[in-house]
């Protein structure tokens, strides 16, 4: 109770704790995220990603720098900023920090480094929940950093509003960039070390991509009248990613990346589809939840025995995973 | 429930730039399973304190090559204090003269480490301590 109200007036070490509960999922975490909930809803949450080494740190931290010095009544802004941890040990090393140092001394920044737990999306299983306490304790941005992700770590785009994706000169060619995944989730594309050699190649290989990504959604003029291809969505909804061009390094493009995130953000309040994001990901999340639950009190009525029994007999190749599966919902469980 | 995971802030106060000792240490720590906060170079005990704050370590770990420890320890210290993070276990590797660590001990650092001294070693302390803490 008293932990909600500490949250709600700012303390931050009350803060820093229930991330902790939260982050490792204890009854306390649970409760406290329960009362604050109706305290959610209001940040903007900016997902960040792209492959190891483009800068996406920096450029969070250029980010958070924009917010908090351009404007006069800045929001406060909350960075999760999440690293691998270990297959073998569990362990991690979480260095984002490092590249966040302009960020100390400012009281309206709170950054959180976060191990990714075994998760393979890109984000922790509880980066979501984690993101939630902020947004109730008046965070109005949120920077969701990801780990260095390849092609398919997408997950953070469920979970944000914007989805930042950062690209940086000579990492790969133009068949790259076609391939399904990280690509197709970005709002914004951000080249970034843009001052680099091959940006320019850069640029043209996601022009492209983007032309091919977003065929529907092309206007054309036909004996003088205005067509677009996709006749039954208005032109409001569609959205195409811009491409910005950054170094982040010298705080170069910072204000047109913020100016372009920020018209994603209008631009999705007034098409609807902020609370149909907001809705879809409420659900995704209210599912999984519900799914764990599920698994639980199933196991509570199987004996570990008679379970251990089952794996038994499909390794003998007696019964498949499937058959097995059947027997057990059906309540065979001797 | 799975045990909870140790969280650990490695940082490098004061003006030298060899980080070699500590990044060794966080790896290692790392290898023991625990979660380690690297802030990198530079960093002044203001900072230091935040960091801990906003991360919610358990321990800090210090590297301090520079001689300054005298100066740099109590005010981290002091800086935990205040932010009601009195519970953080510090620990401080580097080069320290045998006649500052009884005062450094004193004044609630919980492990020193000079050069040569094995990461295994770091990692058990840590460790204890944990176990420590939790118990009580």
């Amino acid at each position: 109770m008293s932990l909600t109200k500490s949250i709600l007036e700012g303390n931050r070490l009350a803060l820093a704790r229930l991330l902790t509960q939260v982050e490792n999922d204890l009854p306390e975490g649970r409760a406290t995220l329960s009362e604050l909930f109706p305290h959610t809803g209001k940040a903007h949450l900016i997902g960040v990603t792209g492959a190891p080494g483009t800068g996406k740190s920096s450029l969070v931290n250029q980010l958070a720098l924009h917010y908090r010095k351009n404007s006069n009544t800045p929001a406060n802004v909350a960075i999760v900023a999440v690293d691998p941890s270990s297959p073998f040990t569990g362990g991690a090393v979480l260095g984002d920090r490092v590249r966040m140092r302009d960020l100390a001394g400012d009281e309206g920044v709170f950054i959180r480094s976060m191990a990714s737990r075994g998760s393979l999306g890109g984000i922790a299983q509880k980066t979501a929940s984690l993101v939630q306490v902020f947004d109730a304790a008046g965070y109005g941005i949120i920077l969701i950093e990801t780990v260095g992700a390849g092609q398919s770590e997408v997950d953070v785009a469920r979970l944000a509003h914007t989805t930042v994706v950062v690209e940086a000169p000579g990492l790969g060619d133009e068949i790259q960039a076609i391939k399904a995944g990280i690509l197709e989730i970005a709002d914004v594309l951000v080249i970034n070390k843009a001052d680099r050699p091959g940006a320019e190649n850069t640029e043209r290989a996601l022009r492209s991509t983007l032309e091919l990504a977003h065929p529907t959604k092309r206007i054309f003029r036909h004996h003088g009248r205005t067509m677009s291809t996709s006749s039954e969505t208005p032109d409001s909804t569609i959205w195409i990613p811009p491409i910005v061009k950054t170094v982040a390094t010298e705080a170069k493009g910072i204000g047109e990346l913020a100016e372009a995130i920020a018209k994603h953000a209008a631009h999705l309040r007034q098409s609807g589809d902020w609370a149909a994001r907001d809705r879809a990901r409420l659900g995704s999340e209210m599912e999984a939840l519900l799914r764990e639950a599920l698994m639980d009190r199933f196991m509570e009525n199987v004996p570990p025995t008679a379970y251990q029994a089952i794996v038994e007999s499909v390794a003998n190749r007696n019964i498949s995973p499937s058959e097995a599966v059947k027997s057990l919902l059906n309540g065979n469980r001797k | 429930m799975t045990e909870k995971k140790i969280r650990v802030l490695v940082a490098k106060p004061g003006l030298d730039g060899h980080d070699r000792g500590a990044k060794v240490v966080a790896r290692a720590l790392r290898d023991a399973g625990m979660e380690v906060i690297y802030t990198g170079l530079r960093q002044t005990p203001e900072m230091i304190a935040e960091a801990a704050l906003q991360e919610d370590v358990d321990v800090v770990g210090l590297s301090i090559l520079s001689g300054a420890h005298m100066a740099l320890a109590p005010r981290i210290l002091e800086l935990l204090k205040k932010n009601g993070q009195d519970q953080v276990k510090v620990f401080i590797g580097g080069i320290i003269p045998d006649e500052d660590m009884p005062r450094l001990k004193e004044m609630g650092i919980t492990g020193i480490y000079g050069p040569g001294a094995s990461t295994d070693d770091i990692v058990k302390d840590v460790r204890e301590v944990m176990k420590e803490l939790r118990n009580t």
